[in-house]
């Protein structure tokens, strides 16, 4: 197949074009239920977001890293700040300064990266977490000396335009994480992401080769933390409508790890089959769990079943799929294709070889 | 040989001025000193557990050694790192495959043009036409390279997934397309056969013909080394017991004793 933007094939282009309709034309004409965009494409959409900003530092740079909802909750609350005090810098502005803000975030964390590796970047990493939930539980400024504990979000105002129908928030989501997908995907095919995944499987080689390991590894944590910003932002004032600290904890963290690892580690389709899978889950469970059980299954058993998969799967995916379900897909996709070419085969008659 | 070079043996490009290295009480290198003239094939020689590894971490900066300097063009290199001599022009392969296993060939290949890649994330990210442009030129490098190295049909298979002969090949190929002028291969013919060997002696010395470029290589076949090299430096228990032209490392009492063994 034959490039033809340098990295993109005609057949990315035909899969971007068929997810664009769907998103935009079929999805809003067909699904009209408040429920499909409040609860379950809002998270999704905001969530895969976060996940590419995991991927880019664990699934591509090889750094194990947990603490994405702290850099959710950086962008989240400066979110907040900005409009509040910037009004100026618009929705679009505060957003991207948002995840800037996000980013030098993780550019501190990230530091560590330098001289620790594997679970104790991981257990360092985790300092991220706490670090900003405390900050911003233990200054009353951020949360403009709110005694409530809980903030109403502010209602996204575009150009004057107010977004405030769960339709059009899903809009302001599904803009804004495609034009971060293709940016993640631009950057993961080009040098940049070359160079995340030549630190990523043999730093001395890449080291050798002139790839700087601070700066490769700094800049991940950078652009991952922007990620996670922007989808912190988006997922507090489209999804929860309402920051807390609590809203953005280590499960959050754990959720997104998750969503990672099975979507598979080093994919950013990855990234969307894996929280789609986390979200749809449990709502699976409960469907299953009211129409087949008929409500005999206790709702808390029903989510510790639900915990329970979770680690089975992990576990699973790990030792016989660690490259997660994006590779089950194309696996899928391969078997098919094979499947349709030798049915062709079949049906041309082959000259018999004959003694 | 009655044969003309194009890219004529010239001053020295790499000097290594008394380096000692220890590991903890372990000395691995002792007071070693040799040079490395531009457009030359020299070989680095000796028995197992020589240093001669050591060395080549030493000249790429992987290990600091605790005495003694390189110079690189007749500059003693400050604070060496693998990133500073890459810069300046030194490339090196690894003796246990140091490949980036789970991307392509042609990535791994790519990684090798870092150093002739100049833009930066965000013009990535926003794929500028100076990007595109970039990234015409190093895939068009990178293909030279494969088809040089005839690995055309393999070139977007994940490396891990290939034989041992193929990878230590595609390593030469990252090694190539940093365009570097001198080269450290260390054992690049370990594990293959004679046909295999044969072939890579066939690129080094095609490199080194037609890019002119100085070869450094480590590697224990002794028919190989005597037919591609033009110098030779032996090591033994971290020192230089011997430095010349094949013909004269041969006639060496020193190095065919070490080799083959002296009776006390």
């Amino acid at each position: 197949m034959k490039p033809i933007f340098m990295t993109y094939t005609k057949k990315d282009l035909i899969n971007l074009a068929v997810c664009m309709v769907l998103s935009v034309l079929i999805i809003p004409t067909f699904i009209k239920t408040e429920y499909w965009y409040t609860s379950i494409l809002i998270p999704w959409l905001c969530l895969a977001l976060a996940t590419i900003g995991q991927q880019i530092v664990m699934g591509y740079t090889g750094q194990l890293a947990l603490g994405a909802a702290g850099f959710m909750a950086a962008g989240a609350f400066a979110m907040f700040n900005l409009i509040l005090r910037v009004p100026d810098l618009g929705f679009v502005g505060s957003l991207i300064v948002s995840g800037l803000i996000a980013a030098a975030f993780g550019i501190l964390f990230g530091l560590p990266s330098l001289k620790v590796r594997g679970i104790y970047l991981m257990v360092a990493t985790l300092a991220s977490q706490f670090f900003i939930i405390w900050m911003i539980d233990k200054f009353g400024w951020f949360k403009n000396y709110d005694s409530s504990g809980i903030i109403t979000a502010q209602d996204i105002v575009i150009l004057g335009k107010p977004f405030t129908t769960p339709l059009a928030m899903y809009f302001v989501c599904l803009a804004v994480t495609t034009i971060l997908t293709l940016l993640a995907m631009n950057m993961a095919r080009g040098s940049t992401g070359r160079n995340w995944m030549a630190v990523r499987d043999m730093d001395i080689a890449a080291e050798s080769m002139g790839v700087s390991l601070l700066r490769t590894k700094v800049q991940a944590f950078a652009i991952s933390a922007f990620y996670c910003g922007v989808a912190g932002a988006l997922f507090a004032f489209c999804y929860l409508k309402s920051l807390e600290p609590v809203a953005f904890d280590i499960k959050l963290s754990f959720k997104i790890l998750f969503m990672c690892i099975l979507g598979g580690l080093g994919t950013i389709n990855g990234a969307f089959i894996g929280a789609a899978f986390i979200l749809l889950f449990p709502v699976l469970l409960n469907a299953i769990g009211n129409n087949v059980f008929h409500g005999a299954i206790d709702a808390t058993i029903i989510s510790s079943i639900e915990q329970v998969i979770f680690g089975l799967l992990m576990i699973v995916f790990m030792i016989y799929e660690p490259l997660g379900m994006a590779k089950l897909w194309e696996n899928l996709k391969q078997s098919m294709k094979s499947k349709l070419s030798s049915s062709r085969i079949k049906g041309v008659k082959s000259p018999v070889l004959k003694k | 040989m009655a044969y003309e070079r194009k890219f004529k043996i010239g001053k020295p490009i790499l000097e290594v001025n008394n380096i000692s290295l220890a590991f903890g009480g372990v000395k691995a290198i002792t007071d070693t000193s040799f040079n490395v003239l531009e457009h030359e094939v020299r070989a680095i020689i000796g028995p197992n557990g020589a240093g001669k590894s050591s060395m080549l971490n030493c000249i790429n900066g992987i290990y600091k050694p605790q005495q003694g300097t390189v110079s690189f063009r007749g500059q003693v290199v400050p604070n060496i790192t693998p990133n500073i001599m890459a810069q300046m022009g030194l490339s090196r392969t690894f003796q246990n495959l140091a490949l980036f296993k789970r991307m392509s060939v042609l990535d791994n290949i790519l990684v090798g043009r870092k150093l002739h890649t100049k833009t930066n994330f965000l013009e990535v990210a926003l794929q500028l036409p100076k990007v595109k442009k970039e990234e015409k030129l190093n895939r068009e490098r990178s293909e030279e390279i494969i088809s040089f190295l005839e690995i055309e049909d393999i070139k977007d298979t994940p490396v891990g997934k290939l034989p041992y002969g193929l990878q230590k090949k595609v390593e030469l190929g990252r090694a190539l397309a940093t365009d570097s002028s001198i080269i450290l291969l260390d054992e690049p013919m370990a594990g293959m056969n004679v046909e295999e060997k044969r072939d890579m002696c066939r690129f080094i010395l095609k490199v080194n013909d037609e890019l002119g470029t100085t070869m450094v290589l480590i590697e224990h076949d002794m028919g190989v080394v005597m037919d591609i090299s033009d110098r030779v430096v032996v090591l033994d228990y971290g020192k230089v017991i011997g430095d010349g032209t094949p013909d004269e490392i041969m006639a060496n009492q020193k190095v065919i004793d070490a080799y083959l063994g002296v009776e006390h």
